[in-house]
């Protein structure tokens, strides 16, 4: 960990001018991420800005009919919101699915889109990395590569986007909110991380010196038939090998509107609009999930240790998907939920 | 000698509120005054040589204080057996900053020394060191056929005994047979303490070392004997440990460090690990094993056969008892065991929970689980009919085995019955149901020990003995021990270990501390309780003149004969009257020789587990443990209990999760942190439940104690690849279970 300058603002435009005026510096959320960073020398900022002062930890109605979560919300405070778990529980259950509770109390919505891989090799400064080193090489290829993505990778990186919270802010079509040297701007939820290609040091679009303010989240919550489905190596505190957010709108057994995201599979929360696209009209039958299925894997490549993916993702897909046409079933845990 | 009883009874941890409040101080944290800081650096390769230690640059940086590298370490001890620990294993052990040699992935290679913490890291960070890398192998599979038979060894091992009978012709004319390989990857012991020293220096080369370990003796003969120091200016003090497992049992680097930093600065100095450097020194090491098992047609085991190969490091030759139980757990006549060591360019593995014996018996036991399926038998049932009366390997009977008792006192209470032995025939909603069973054997041992006692004229007795309490619950079962051998209230007691000028005890691991130990306390009370006895006649008009030891008993605080309990003289007043402020005695215990010699002292245990596994998803979930365990008296069934329930976690962690993964390219651990390196969390665990079979064994020591820390482990693995098997039909032999290897 280098020497480094701190402070803490109370307005946005405080932030984005001391971040401006600091060559390295960094903003810092709850830290969950950063200072793990910091401490395995992979960031080295010059500076920090604080931003848990901000005014931006309200959860508020947006004038559109939805709901807009403050950037310096918990990702805690987000999940148990009354408003977040009535009209959008699926994000309720992906947060849930995340973490640990003393993690969740500490990390921030707007750190949580901001979060970096868990790539082994990019958190071990003795091993090549494009994303920490671009050009260094990507260790993950041909390497040990369990937890790494199969589907958008690149020759350059293979890594995956860790969050769950995304995975439902995805499936959602959330809005994001950013504040920066050159003004606001709102990016949709889709576009804001990227796939790796040839700039894998890039996680996503922001420009340099942009501050998340907000999430909005569009009126529909789909509160009814939704599920988010997490596999992992153990029950809790592990990051997802795969997990769906499925969200459903019925009419009798007729699908009328459908959302699909995976975590755990790519360089960004994987939302497969093709897929959805054929449950829409169709009966909510094993069968049409099936196809659904079968679409998001379609283009998928393994790279050794994580070959299963491939598989286990076509059946949680499947699985979220009866889940959510059941509408009885939100499991944010596959066990604890299905063993009352 | 006395009737009052906390031996036996579920018992509080004395060092609880010590330990919950924060009062308790662990060896990083003690605070010194002017102390400078250690931040250690670790190579990132494998194997090759430093070329330059770019010290200059960092020592530049204000506040830095010293860089130690092999360019500027100053000479020490120049022979290996100065640097031999008492459980060192053969060969020559690791010098730190010794040469320019790098000889496994994250060895320490240089020490930044600052004024504080932040600093040292930092300039830890950017120090340049130039390596000159040379090729590597720390891949296993490719040293299959260079194992070898490993020479002396570490004590407590033992090479397996000579085959028996015709293994060979019995295997190849058995009726039915079974052969197979089961492998575990490497496994790091992970306790949540990080290692870590801090070391006071008191002028003039006399030093306080708090230091992480398992045994502050061993700690303390190696410093001396590396620097040259004198015992009594080498002082080491470990008096609470957040977790061992047997990862202290050797001196870490971190003391040497520690101590050379401090002698060369002449200051006060503390190195702490970070969790990636917990990855780069002992661990359960990646082992291959081979199981052929035959029967013949009335389910008795017609062949054993067990070969084991794992790795070392090029240095030492890191020794364990895998396939030595295989001859033991049961009942045959043709059986040939094998052990061999493959070196690679890697640390020296280390002794973790149950070395040897919890890698063997998962081996042994899921093998024995594939024999009882080809030969049609139930699991218990076959081990039934090939249970073991005596000790083959040593042709000696056994001080005492309840293992059958274990068996079926567990089968019946875990509902063993309900098993419907079919694979796959068991579901409940979506999930398949499996039961399965497992058991093992573990060593019941006791070394010299010493202790110390201590009778104020408060009432007060103080017992010492420089062992350790790596969270097993040591404090309080020597404070039992205590408290009933002189009829005091607990509360009167205190017990104090880990410091070198405590009486001499033995590194804490082997699951022999409760035997050993506890043995010197006892004997250090008795011989208390004997001086008392003799001042108490001296009183003027003492109701107990003229009474033998045997003839009294003390209890309630007073010594009182047995005959007549109103005759009893209150133990505060045999102090005042003899005019003393205390009364001190030392005694030690050493194992009897002459009872032990014709026996083999062994505890047991046999574990039941019910799992449900997602077929789709192959998530399994352990639902259910059942662990029966025969060990002897059990002191505390409190404490003892959380030993074994600890085993359970730390067996389903074996089963599910637990591997340090290498990456061969680089030869070094890639998943070196608590976030990928997967241990059970509490969503993980479920009911567990512990039965203690009543064993009464007079051979083993004079408590009657075999010791609970590792038993409780063996088993736990296989039982659950067995029950996964049994829901599943399919057979994992290569751990851990990952849910990919069920798809
Ligand atoms: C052991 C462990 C397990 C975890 N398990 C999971 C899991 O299972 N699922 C999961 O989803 N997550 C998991 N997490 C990740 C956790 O969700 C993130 O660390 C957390 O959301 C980050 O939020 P933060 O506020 O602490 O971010 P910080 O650490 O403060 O910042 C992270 C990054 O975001 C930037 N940043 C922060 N706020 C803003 C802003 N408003 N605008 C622009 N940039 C910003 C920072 O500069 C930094 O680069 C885990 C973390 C740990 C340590
Ligand atoms: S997958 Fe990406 S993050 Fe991982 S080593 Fe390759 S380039 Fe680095």
């Amino acid at each position: 960990m280098n020497p480094f300058t701190y402070s803490s603002v109370t307005a946005v435009e405080d932030a984005v001018r001391d971040n401006a005026s600091h060559e390295g510096a960094a903003y810092i959320g709850g830290g969950t991420n950063l200072l793990d960073l910091m401490k395995e020398n992979v960031a080295r900022p010059t500076h920090l800005v604080g931003l848990n002062k901000l005014p931006l930890t309200a959860i508020e109605p947006t004038p559109e009919g939805g709901l807009r979560l403050g950037a310096l919300a918990t990702n805690a405070d987000t999940a148990w919101n009354e408003e977040v778990k009535r009209r959008y529980p699926l994000l309720n259950q992906a947060i849930l699915a995340g973490a640990s509770p003393q993690l969740r109390n500490m990390a921030t919505n707007g750190g949580n889109l901001m979060q970096r891989t868990r790539c082994y090799y990019f958190y071990d400064t003795a091993t090549p990395c494009n994303k920490r080193e671009p050009g260094s090489g990507c260790s993950a290829i041909g390497g040990f590569n369990r937890i790494h993505a199969i589907l958008g990778t690149s020759e350059q990186c293979i890594a995956t986007h860790p969050s769950d919270m995304c995975v439902a802010l995805a499936a959602l079509a959330a809005t994001v909110r950013v504040s920066g040297p050159s003004g606001e701007r709102t990016i949709p939820f889709e576009d804001f991380h990227r796939l790796p290609g040839n700039t894998p040091e890039r996680d996503n679009n922001l420009e340099p010196g942009e501050l998340i303010t907000g999430l909005d989240l569009p009126a529909k919550g789909f509160e009814k038939n939704f599920s988010y489905l997490k596999l992992r190596d153990r029950n809790s505190y592990a990051f997802a090998l795969v997990s769906v957010a499925a969200a459903l709108e019925l009419d009798g057994n007729t699908i009328t509107d459908a959302r699909l995201a995976l975590g755990g599979v790519a360089h960004k929360p994987w939302r497969d609009q093709e897929a959805e696209n054929l449950l829409k009209g169709q009966p909510a039958t094993p069968e049409t999930f099936a196809r659904a299925a079968a679409k998001v894997v379609e283009g998928a490549q393994g790279y050794g240790s994580n070959n299963f993916k491939i598989e286990l993702a076509r059946r949680a897909i499947v699985r979220a998907l009866k889940q959510a046409a059941e509408g009885s079933q939100h499991a944010s845990d596959v066990f604890l939920n299905s063993n009352p | 000698m006395s009737t009052t009883n906390y031996i036996g009874k579920p018992t509080s941890r004395v060092d609880g509120p010590a330990k919950v409040t924060g009062a308790a101080t662990y060896a990083a944290e003690f605070q010194v005054p002017n102390m400078a800081y250690g931040w250690v650096v670790s190579s990132s390769i494998a194997k090759g040589r430093i070329t330059k230690v770019h010290a200059d640059e960092v020592l530049a940086i204000p506040g830095v204080l010293q860089v130690f590298s092999h360019e500027n370490v100053p000479s020490l001890a120049w022979f290996d057996r100065n640097y031999k620990d008492d459980v060192a294993p053969g060969g020559s052990p690791f010098r730190p900053l010794h040469e320019d040699k790098i000889q496994f992935n994250q060895q320490p290679i240089a020490l930044v020394v600052a004024e504080t913490l932040e600093l040292a890291r930092y300039a830890s960070a950017v120090l340049r060191i130039d390596y000159e890398e040379e090729k590597h192998e720390t891949d296993i599979e490719a040293k299959r056929d260079e194992g070898f038979e490993p020479g002396t060894g570490k004590s407590g091992w033992m090479p397996p005994p000579p085959p028996r009978g015709n293994p060979d012709k019995a295997w190849a004319e058995a009726e039915h047979r079974i052969e197979h390989e089961y492998v575990h990857g490497a496994q790091h012991h992970n306790p949540m303490e990080l290692y870590g020293a801090t070391v006071e220096w008191r002028g003039d080369k006399k030093l306080t070392v708090y230091d992480k370990t398992q045994g502050v003796v061993n700690v303390q003969n190696y410093l001396t004997k590396i620097f040259g120091l004198s015992k009594d200016d080498c002082r080491v003090i470990n008096q609470y440990m957040g977790g061992g497992f047997g990862s202290g049992l050797r001196p870490q680097y971190s003391v040497f460090l520690a101590v050379l930093a401090s002698l060369e600065l002449k200051r006060s100095v503390r190195v702490t690990l970070t969790r990636q450097q917990m990855f780069s020194f002992g661990h359960r090491p990646h082992t291959l094993q081979y199981v052929k098992l035959g029967t013949n047609p009335d389910g008795t085991l017609a062949a054993l056969q067990h070969h084991a190969l794992h790795e070392t490091s090029q240095f030492e030759e890191y020794t364990e008892n895998v396939v030595n139980w295989s001859g033991m757990l049961y009942q045959c006549e043709n059986v040939k065991l094998g052990y061999q060591l493959a070196k690679l360019d890697v640390f020296t593995p280390q002794d973790m929970r149950a070395p040897g014996a919890a890698t063997g018996s998962f081996a042994l036991e899921v093998a024995m689980d594939e024999m009882a399926v080809a030969a049609g038998l139930d699991p218990i049932d076959f081990r039934i009919r090939n249970y073991a009366e005596q000790d083959q390997n040593a042709g000696k009977p056994f001080s005492s085995k309840r293992l059958r008792d274990c068996y079926h006192q567990g089968a019946a209470k875990f509902g063993w019955d309900q098993r419907n032995p079919e694979p796959r025939s068991m579901r409940k909603g979506n999930r398949l149901v499996g039961y399965g069973m497992a058991g093992g054997v573990w060593d019941a041992t006791q070394k010299k020990a010493a202790a110390k006692a201590t009778l104020t004229a408060d009432g007060k007795l103080l017992v010492s003995s420089a062992t350790a309490d790596i969270g097993t619950g040591t404090y309080t079962i020597m404070t039992q021990i205590a408290a009933e051998t002189l009829g005091l209230p607990l509360e009167a007691v205190t017990f104090k270990l880990g410091d070198t000028d405590m009486p001499e005890a033995p590194v804490q691991g082997g699951s022999w501390t409760a035997a050993s130990v506890g043995t010197a306390v006892k004997n250090v009370c008795e011989a208390l309780g004997e001086k008392l006895l003799k001042l108490a006649q001296k009183m003027e008009g003492s109701p107990l003149k003229g009474a033998s030891l045997d003839e009294v008993e003390f209890v309630n605080g007073q010594i009182r004969l047995r005959q007549d309990p109103a005759n009893a003289v209150v133990l505060r007043d045999v102090l005042q009257a003899s005019g003393e402020t205390k009364l001190e005695t030392d005694s030690s215990a050493a194992p009897n020789m002459l009872k032990q010699a014709n026996h083999s002292m062994h505890s047991h245990n046999a574990v039941f587990v019910e799992v449900e596994v997602d077929e789709e998803f192959g998530t399994v979930h352990v639902t259910r443990v059942l662990n029966a365990v025969a060990a002897g008296r059990i002191l505390n069934p409190k404490t003892a209990r959380s030993q074994v329930l600890g085993s359970i976690v730390w067996g389903i962690s074996m089963a599910l999760m637990e591997e340090t993964v290498m990456d061969h390219q680089f030869g070094r651990y890639m998943n070196h942190n608590y976030s990928e390196y997967h241990i059970p969390v509490q969503a993980d665990i479920h009911d567990m439940e512990v039965l203690f079979v009543e064993e009464e064994d007079d051979i083993v020591n004079p408590l009657g104690v075999k010791g609970v820390g590792e038993v409780g482990l063996l088993g736990v693995a296989a039982a659950i690849t067995n029950a996964v098997y049994h829901a599943t039909g399919k057979r994992v032999r290569e751990l851990p279970i990952y849910l990919d290897k069920l798809l």
